[in-house]
């Protein structure tokens, strides 16, 4: 069924389908549509679920771990400053390997206090253990909420997922949205059965002390669910086309007119739908531009990456965060996967909401296609 | 090691010396088997003569390494006993005192 409708009310749209169980929320601009709409739905029956009413971030996701480890579908939504108050939450989940599923607004961290997007919230928690999806639509928000959860309960990865949605620029914005009937969700996604879960008939501990003669061999394995995690994203976007009749690019990245690409921008969420425009502008000149859109930045797609920028002159990365005293978290990514003699060229851009524009990436693409290209701040 | 029971019916479980994925204890009461009496740097001990038998130092005992035998008489396990000392600070009959632990 096709409808108008808001990105943020999309994505618990994805969490009704999913039929999560258990929802612990605390609202935050701008993710505050998310829960609103997770209890509304609660409310008048179309839902079958706990909504929890916890007094902080640091406990929503607490009572997510607390809901997981019963055996049931947890879900929750944040951003910024809320985000930034679970940090401590965050290792913990993927650390138990609990498939909780969690929608991010992406939104600026104070200060200056600021509401508006930037990926400066998710980004900085990029070593956490989550797996990171970052879209670029409603529909794609929806499909990425349906798709986190059969990805984080594969049996190879058992880890959380982060879907990550631009605030405001994503989260309020209408468009059409094509919603999956319930029964093809159930086939696709069908109840979560964990092997391991609290129970009194058949007692478990959850959440001991490793000592430093084990602690590393979680770490170890955590790692290689992760990197294991690679394949299982790419067969749920198939898996999800076959079923549904859309996909996102490879589920990892997506190639924008790559095809004979001389000069590229890298860019995660909202960012890449302006660059689209961008480029197709710069083809019909016939200039050899394209566009990689980074769905998922953790796990780092490394293969995928190399082979779309090994005929590449240059590629503009878009960073969106930047870790200061140094460079763009992407960008320093990038550096470490492309080839050697690859022009790599770091622009900060749209913090704090301000708007990543059709001039600017423009502006991108000039400086880069120059024999000593400069990376700056689109200001 | 903590992890004594051994994930079978994980892959990765099986690639990792048997811990279970997300360090799940999968066999309950486990803690038995970790004797935390080695970590005491003081060592309480009850004199039953003074013990009024209020059971105190039974409720607060983290370790659960306050005993009592058949006759109701308290005794202080040593194995898991880690030496916190909270039973002498919740004594009211001044029944605990404590000695450095000598090993």
């Amino acid at each position: 069924m096709k409808k108008i409708e808001e990105s943020s009310i999309a994505v618990a749209i994805g969490a009704k389908l999913a039929r999560v169980q258990v929802c612990p929320m605390y609202p935050i601009t701008p993710s505050t549509h998310i829960q609103e709409q997770i209890a509304e739905f609660i409310n008048n029956g179309e839902l079958e679920a706990e909504l929890i009413n916890v007094e902080s971030e640091h406990s929503a996701l607490s009572a997510c771990i607390g809901a997981a480890a019963a055996g049931s579908r947890a879900f929750t939504a944040t951003s910024s400053q809320g985000f930034a108050l679970m940090f401590e939450v965050l290792p913990i989940t993927s650390g138990l390997r609990l498939p909780i599923v969690m929608a991010v607004a992406n939104r600026s961290l104070s200060a200056p206090i600021n509401i508006w997007n930037d990926h400066s919230d998710a980004v900085s928690a990029r070593d956490q253990g989550w797996i990171q999806l970052y879209v670029e639509s409603g529909q794609e928000a929806l499909d990425a909420t349906i798709q986190a959860f059969k990805i984080a309960e594969d049996k190879k990865v058992q880890l959380p997922v982060m879907v990550n949605l631009d605030g405001f620029s994503l989260t309020h914005v209408f468009e059409e949205i094509d919603i999956p009937e319930e029964k093809q969700v159930d086939s696709f996604l069908p109840a979560y059965k964990p092997e391991h879960f609290l129970d009194i008939k058949n007692p478990k501990t959850f959440g001991p002390i490793a000592f430093p003669d084990s602690f590393m061999e979680f770490k170890k394995m955590q790692q290689e669910a992760m990197l294991e995690s690679l394949e299982i994203i790419k067969k749920t976007n198939s898996d999800f086309a076959k079923k549904f009749g859309r996909s996102y690019g490879n589920g990892l990245i997506e190639l924008y007119r790559m095809n004979d690409a001389k000069f590229a921008v890298i860019a995660m969420g909202t960012a890449c739908g302006t660059a689209r425009v961008v480029v197709d502008e710069l083809r019909a000149k016939g200039k050899k531009v394209g566009l990689i859109k980074l769905r998922c930045l953790r796990p780092m797609p490394v293969k995928d990456l190399q082979n779309a920028t090994k005929n590449l002159k240059a590629l503009a990365v878009i960073d969106r965060h930047v870790s200061l005293g140094f460079e763009g978290p992407l960008f320093s990514d990038l550096k470490s996967i492309a080839k050697e003699n690859l022009k790599i060229i770091d622009f900060i851009a749209g913090l704090g909401g301000r708007d990543v524009s059709m001039k600017h990436i423009h502006r991108v693409f000039e400086e880069i296609q120059k024999a000593k290209p400069k990376g700056s701040w689109l200001l | 090691m903590i992890f004594m029971a051994k994930e079978k019916n994980s892959e990765s479980a099986r690639k990792n010396q048997g811990l279970p994925v997300g360090a799940v204890v999968l066999e309950p009461g486990s803690a038995k088997k970790y004797h935390t009496g080695a970590w005491r740097t003081y060592r309480p001990v009850l004199d039953s003569t003074k013990c009024i038998k209020c059971g105190n130092c039974w409720k607060v005992c983290p370790d659960a390494a306050i005993k009592r035998t058949s006759e109701g008489i308290f005794y202080i396990d040593y194995t898991y006993c880690k030496g916190c000392l909270l039973c002498l600070t919740e004594c009211g009959a001044k029944a605990i005192v404590k000695e450095v632990e000598e090993k």
